[in-house]
């Protein structure tokens, strides 16, 4: 019994070795878009990230398929929805009889720039406002529209149209003044362990990123390639979609989207990725 | 009347099995962590322990661990823990159950989730809903004979 299993020995370490082989990914190569949008996908770390010295987009661990999908507008399924976005950007809606572009104009304009320093502290709201919250103030105040439901398809698809506009720009969020109560709350939360399983988002993105768990490739979970389009849903994921359900892995009670939490949470977790470039729609599996 | 009675006498037995049981609360491990007595009661069955280690819904050790013994018959085997061919070489029968049983008590602040454990957890939930837990003390992740049967398996793997 012990010899046979000695004599397979090699071949099954070599199989293992081919299992792990498959599902990893070339972690060197580098991301341009189009032919043309060259992103940071790989560079150091920033200084208020303690554990880290180089931060990584996901798309460094995905495999050479999903990679190559996000390389070529055509071939990048997310930007379907991102098209579906731009018709609703001009369409009228609401007692105001206003449309996004009614006040800010051409998308391409008028959205620059915007997705990289978001999460940020609006002075005129006294509040971190996420994307989604500024969308929705929009559609209930300016339009006096219904408000959209937190990671509905509708606010998804809007957030990668505008995430679009940025794309190539450093993530560039601020952690100081106002905002830093809510990034020591996130950070706080980013380093707690929850659940059944007592995992933290650092035990598996920070202690673990580039390991294998299952098949999973481990990334350091960034979010600025978001909204991610997964091969595994075929659809566009909100930051706080993801979160929900890494949360949930944990087998603990997760936090609702929106939740001041998950806000805290998102603004910490885009600072560690300041100096990546904004890659959204990127795709995944 | 009969009835109940003979129903009295059939819980009571069942109270009298589930005694030679450790519950979760009154494990007791040593200063290295390690569990000296069967958590059942009873020996394990490594054959049953290897479909514990390996199926998803129940220890899912693969998850994080690889096993050389397993590959042809389970695929995608995680690296976040150690290979653990060999490992009865390495610890005894009770320092492993210890691990297996709450591995945070071998290694201090570790990864690996505690097995035979039911309190003292941050928004515990129920199962894998991301609701909030139903109970507490939460049920174990494995019960003590399934905890058993993995020991049993782990020490079948041997090298030397
Ligand atoms: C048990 C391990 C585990 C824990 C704990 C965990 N995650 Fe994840 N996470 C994964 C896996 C597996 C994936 C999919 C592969 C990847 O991108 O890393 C993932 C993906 C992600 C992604 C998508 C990254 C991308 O490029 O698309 C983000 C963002 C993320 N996680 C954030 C978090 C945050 C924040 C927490 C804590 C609240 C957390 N994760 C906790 C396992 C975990
Ligand atoms: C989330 C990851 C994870 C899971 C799931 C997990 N382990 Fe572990 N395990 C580890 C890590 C990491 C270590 C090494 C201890 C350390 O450095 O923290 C370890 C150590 C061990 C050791 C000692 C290994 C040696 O070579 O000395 C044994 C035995 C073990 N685990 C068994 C199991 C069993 C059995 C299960 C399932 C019932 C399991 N593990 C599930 C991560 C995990």
């Amino acid at each position: 019994m012990k010899r046979t299993q000695l004599k397979t020995l090699g071949s099954t370490v070599a199989m293992l070795a081919l299992v792990a082989g498959s599902a990893s990914a070339d972690e060197e190569a580098n991301l341009v878009v189009n032919e043309e949008i060259e992103m940071v996908v790989r560079t150091d770390a920033p200084a208020h990230v303690e554990n880290l010295s180089t931060i990584y987009s996901g798309w460094v661990f995905r495999s050479d398929e999903t990679q190559a999908l996000q390389m070529d507008d055509f071939d990048n399924p997310g930007m379907i929805f991102v098209d579906q976005a731009a018709e609703r950007w001009a369409e009228v809606e609401g007692k105001n009889g206003k449309s996004c572009a009614s006040c800010h104009g051409d998308v391409e304009e008028g959205m620059k720039g915007v997705r990289a320093v978001y999460p940020k502290w609006v002075e005129s709201a006294g509040e971190v406002r996420t994307l989604e919250m500024q969308i929705n103030d929009c559609r209930t105040n300016a339009m006096d529209a219904e408000p959209w439901k937190y990671t509905s398809g509708s606010m998804t698809n809007m957030v990668a149209l505008i995430s679009v506009q940025s794309r190539g720009m450093p993530v560039n969020v601020a952690i100081d003044g106002p905002a830093e109560m809510m990034w020591e709350q996130g950070k706080e939360l980013y380093y707690t362990r929850t659940g059944q399983l007592e995992l933290s988002c650092a035990n598996c993105h920070e202690d673990n990123y580039g390991n294998l768990i299952r098949a999973d490739h481990l990334s350091q979970g960034q979010i600025n390639g978001f909204p991610t389009y997964r091969l595994k849903n075929a659809k566009l994921n909100s930051v706080h979609a993801r979160f929900k359900g890494c949360v949930r892995d944990t087998r603990a009670e997760t936090f609702s989207p929106g939740s001041e939490d998950f806000v805290a949470l998102e603004l910490y977790v885009a600072s560690r990725g300041n100096g990546l470039s904004v890659e959204g729609p990127s795709v995944r599996n | 009347m009969k009835r109940a009675i003979l129903i009295a006498a059939s819980l009571m037995a069942g109270v009298g099995l589930a005694s030679a049981e450790v519950a979760p609360l009154n494990v007791v491990y040593d200063d290295a962590g390690a569990v000296a007595v069967s958590l059942s009661g009873a020996p394990g069955d490594a054959e049953m322990g290897r479909k514990v280690f390996s199926t998803k819904s129940e220890g899912n050790c693969v998850s994080c661990h690889a096993v050389t013994e397993l590959v042809e018959d389970v695929p995608f085997h995680g690296e976040v823990g150690p290979v653990l061919d060999g490992v009865a070489d390495r610890w005894n029968e009770a320092e492993i159950r210890g691990i297996v049983a709450n591995a945070k008590k071998t290694y201090e602040g570790t990864i690996m989730p505690a097995f035979y454990k039911t309190t003292g957890y941050i928004r515990p939930g129920d199962a894998y809903t991301g609701k909030a837990a139903k109970t507490d003390p939460l049920p174990p992740l494995l019960t003590a004979q399934q905890i058993e049967d993995v020991v049993a398996y782990l020490m079948t793997l041997k090298e030397e």
